[in-house]
């Protein structure tokens, strides 16, 4: 098992390289300028000193190498020296992956939004799969009775309605049509000021994070419960079962106890590649609710060809990606004795 | 000592009403919420020229002048404008003496002085630094402290429009002794300084969110001990305009939202809720088409859209005057702009000293009259309702940037074209590339590989002498000045250019207007450029919000200081 491990992680880094040289090529090659989004009323010398000081002007290969050596050798380097205070080399001067846009570097940029990401986001998910599984171990238990009908329902519309309209459907709700005075009323504008510090404020972290939570968790929800009924399903036609009951073992053993455990295996693989989502944020629901995360700062700077953000953040995803199936297949190893790998 | 306080109190409350006490503090009102819906990526201007990152940055940074609502400059920093009248302006137009007022402090407590402003032109007019502003430096020679108070620019030839630097919310002054380090290749790595900067105006930055919220609250130390009347003030960026002016209009979570450019019975819609108010500014932005009166034929390889091959019909007056006749330009403000959208026959409509009187009429749709002018210059229908003439067929391709007006103006006017014979096919490209100026894509603007292109442009401050220059002969894009200039539709006339000349020397105001007017009426008349729409800003406010003034010339924001919360 750790051989399988050793030799799949020395097969990600040429695997990672190429992803982001593709992803540099596809950024690259796009007919975009980042200086394309400023008023008219710049005039084109200005544009033209503005990209040179980008440094666009140098041959791609160049910028490239460029941004390999600042993400995979100067930006470990300092996050040494912050986490630590170890001083490598020139610590003081040394040149970090800078935005185009902020002219700030892009990793500050990104651990300043990865906190709300990870409680919106990563609330969501956590709050999808707690409801997903239920429905999904009933809705097999229960095969087409009404339960399974209606969870059925919910799935398809969870699946099939996209998050902008349940997202600015749920606006409508609950901070237009409900009044501002109600206890019901939730904002629809996320203040990413907010500190929490007391019960107050705590109470009013959980408002403004009820709504873009429970449109991601609907759809995330009826993403799992599918994956949970079906291999439920699965497994409840299976020898076992019989044998399990025939031993006089309790309803409740058997469903709770042989079947839910083998029915998760493939669906822990399934929350398990689930996961670098959580941290790609969502794009869309982070847009609707201004909730200043990783998807909104993605589009701002696709918005604004944005190269070196952009390339950071979609590597970043890449390498996440590459991990959580790695994960993922260790975790298979480790659930189902039947598989091994060496 | 009660009795003492019991009189002072008495006597105190007999000379000033409770309120006019209140109205003496600064900070009073609490919080203020604005909402940008594209979020401030930096608060330095001179290295963002986005206008949500120099309407926020001039909440903290001012300049030594700047414009109020109607485009009249009004002293900031100074006690007076320089004119020639008052001695600021040298007789010869070549130099400008700004004196700045005395006693003013940056928000730690520190004077302001002429080294400030030397140092913010010098930063700017650093060639490596990437300066976004730097066209407004344009022809400063040099830029000098002549005492602790005075500064004097020095252009190189006779400026009869001195006020480029410093004036209005894109040159606002920096404090030397902050980006003292920040000198050009370093402008970039002072992210500290671009994210905070220490200004004169009525608020301090107290936390920068990149692309997302900047706190703010009050300058101790700003000019007015009155002002400004909120103690902190929150803004928010990021989102869309529609769910801007719903957090405004309909929720009320904020107190208000900018550039609401959307559909204008939604905005009705939500107005109609009473939360707050939508307001609307005309600057000079004009939504027009720019007819290419070169040929873009693919056949022409390299000297496609170049003067070397004209226009095999646009090239022909009448057909422009049809195709200007056929549009129904009231019908196209009320379906894309409503309140925010007024009719235009000029491509310089505002300020209002230059607005032409001389093409009225434009307004009324003329079929009937486009189609029997086409008859009279010789162009005839053929079997498929096209019209032709030596065998050319009036065939247009239409482009424009990728946005929900715009198509729906294309659709419009396609429709109409078509009842007088012409034929329009239709494109649209993405804002990103259309507007982008890559040499390698075929897509952009400037190139306009089309016969046909539409967009809406306008220029900063009130003087309208560089946008006006944009159609010279010299300003049309062509692969030998890499695509660069802003005469699409490659407009060349030496009248045209002789009163370019004529205003680059004339200083009186009546005169140059008088000049802006004739040039505007040549274009106009000569149909190559079409005015559709004289678009205006529209911004939406809370109705508890007062003293909001929405200003066209100048940031949004430009008197925040004045904002109050009302009782």
């Amino acid at each position: 098992m750790l051989n399988f491990t050793l030799r799949r992680l020395m097969f990600t880094i040429p695997t990672l390289l190429l992803i982001s040289f593709i992803i540099f090529l596809i950024l690259d090659l796009a007919p975009n300028d980042p200086t394309g989004n400023l008023p008219l009323t710049i005039p084109p010398e200005v544009r033209a000193q503005i990209r040179t000081s980008l440094g666009l002007d140098e041959p791609m290969y160049w910028r490239y190498l460029l941004w390999c050596k600042q993400f995979f050798i100067n930006e470990p380097l300092n996050l040494l020296n912050q986490w630590f205070g170890w001083c490598i080399g020139d610590c003081e001067n040394r040149l970090r992956v800078t935005s185009f846009l902020t002219r700030s570097p892009v990793v500050d940029l990104i651990a300043e939004r990865m906190p709300q990401t990870l409680w919106v986001v990563g609330m969501s998910y956590v709050v999808g799969v707690l409801i997903a599984l239920p429905i999904g171990v009933i809705s097999a238990y229960k095969q087409y009775s009404w339960f399974d009908q209606f969870g059925t329902l919910i799935a398809m519309i969870g699946f099939s309605v996209p998050t902008f309209f349940t997202g600015v459907l749920m606006i409508v709700i609950f901070s237009v049509m409900i009044p501002q005075d109600s206890m019901f009323w939730l904002p629809s504008i996320y203040d990413t000021t907010l500190k929490v510090v007391d019960w107050p404020s705590f109470v009013q972290q959980m408002r403004q994070m009820a709504m873009p939570v429970m449109v991601l968790a609907l759809f995330n929800a009826a993403h799992i419960s599918r994956f949970m009924r079906a291999s439920m399903l699965d497994n409840l036609s299976q020898d076992y079962v019989r044998t399990a009951r025939a031993k006089g073992l309790k309803e409740k053993t058997v469903l709770l106890v042989h079947v839910l455990r083998n029915s998760m295996i493939p669906v822990v693989t399934v929350i398990a590649l689930g996961i670098p989502q959580v941290f790609g944020g969502a794009i869309i629901t982070e847009q609707i609710f201004k909730v200043n995360g990783l998807g909104q700062l993605l589009i701002i700077g696709i918005q604004n060809s944005d190269i070196p953000l952009v390339q950071t953040l979609t590597f970043l995803f890449a390498v996440l990606i590459v991990i959580f199936n790695l994960v993922a297949d260790v975790l298979y190893g480790l659930l189902d004795p039947r598989i091994r790998y060496d | 000592m009660k009795l003492k306080y019991l009189v002072a109190g008495t006597l105190g409350a007999a000379l000033l009403s409770t309120t006019a006490m209140a109205q003496m503090e600064r900070g009073r009102d609490g919080n203020a919420n604005i909402i940008y819906w594209q979020a401030a990526s930096t608060l330095n201007p001179y290295l963002s020229g986005g206008t949500k990152d120099i309407d926020a940055a001039s909440m903290v940074l001012e300049p030594l002048a700047h414009y109020d609502e109607n485009g009249n400059m009004v002293p900031t920093l100074v006690d007076e404008i320089p004119t020639v009248a008052n001695g600021g302006v040298s007789a010869d137009l070549t130099s400008i003496t700004w004196k700045l007022s005395e006693g003013l402090k940056w928000s730690d407590g520190t004077p302001v002085t002429s080294a400030d402003v030397v140092f913010t032109a010098n930063y700017c007019m650093d060639e490596t630094g990437g300066c976004q502003q730097s066209a407004k430096f344009g022809g400063v020679k040099s830029v000098e402290a002549l005492d602790d108070l005075t500064v004097k620019i020095t252009f190189d030839g006779p400026k009869p429009f001195p006020y480029g630097p410093f004036v209005g919310a894109t040159t606002p002054i920096l404090q030397a002794a902050q980006f003292a380090n920040c000198m050009g290749t370093a402008a970039p790595t002072c992210t500290e300084q671009n994210f905070g900067p220490i200004g004169t105006g009525p608020f301090t930055v107290t936390e920068f969110r990149a692309n997302d919220t900047i706190s703010l609250a009050a300058n101790p130390n700003y000019r007015d001990p009155s002002k400004p009347a909120f103690a902190t003030l929150t803004f928010k960026g990021g989102g869309d305009a529609a769910a801007a002016a719903r957090s405004v209009l309909e929720t009320g979570e904020f107190d208000y939202a900018w550039n609401l450019q959307l559909a204008p019975e939604v905005l009705a819609d939500m107005e109609a809720k009473g939360q707050g108010t939508v307001l609307s500014g005309f600057g000079p932005l004009v939504e027009r088409l720019m007819i290419n009166l070169t040929d873009p034929d693919p056949k022409w390889g390299d000297e496609r859209s170049t003067v070397a091959h004209p226009h095999p019909f646009m090239t022909d007056p009448a057909v422009r005057q049809a195709l200007s006749m056929a549009i129904d330009r009231p019908l196209l403000v009320e379906i894309g702009y409503g309140k925010a959208g007024k009719v235009t026959c000029n491509v310089l409509p505002s300020p209002a000293i230059y607005d032409s009187p001389n093409n009225a009429g434009c307004e009324v749709q003329d079929i009937a009259g486009a189609n029997a002018l086409l008859d009279e210059a010789g162009w005839v229908r053929g079997a498929d309702g096209v019209r032709e003439k030596d065998g050319v067929r009036l065939s247009i391709l239409y482009q424009t940037s990728t946005n929900a007006v715009r198509q729906d103006f294309q659709a419009l006017i396609k429709q109409w074209w078509a009842e007088i014979g012409v034929e329009t096919e239709l494109k649209n490209i993405d804002a990103a590339v259309f507007f982008g100026g890559d040499q390698s894509s075929p897509d952009t603007f400037q190139k306009l590989y089309a016969d046909v292109e539409m967009y809406a442009n306008n220029f900063d401050g009130t003087d309208p002498e560089a946008y006006m220059g944009n159609w010279q002969c010299s300003e049309i894009p062509s692969p030998d000045n890499a695509w660069l200039g802003g005469n699409m539709p490659r407009y060349c006339n030496p009248d045209y250019d002789k009163l370019v000349k004529e205003m680059a020397g004339t200083a009186d105001i009546n005169e140059r207007a008088r000049l802006a007017i004739a040039m505007n009426d040549m274009l106009m008349q000569s149909y190559t450029i079409i005015p559709l729409v004289h678009r205006g800003n529209v911004a939406a406010r809370s109705n508890t919000l007062e003293g909001v003034k929405l200003n066209v010339w100048d940031s949004d924001l430009w008197n925040v200081a004045d904002w109050s919360r009302a009782k």
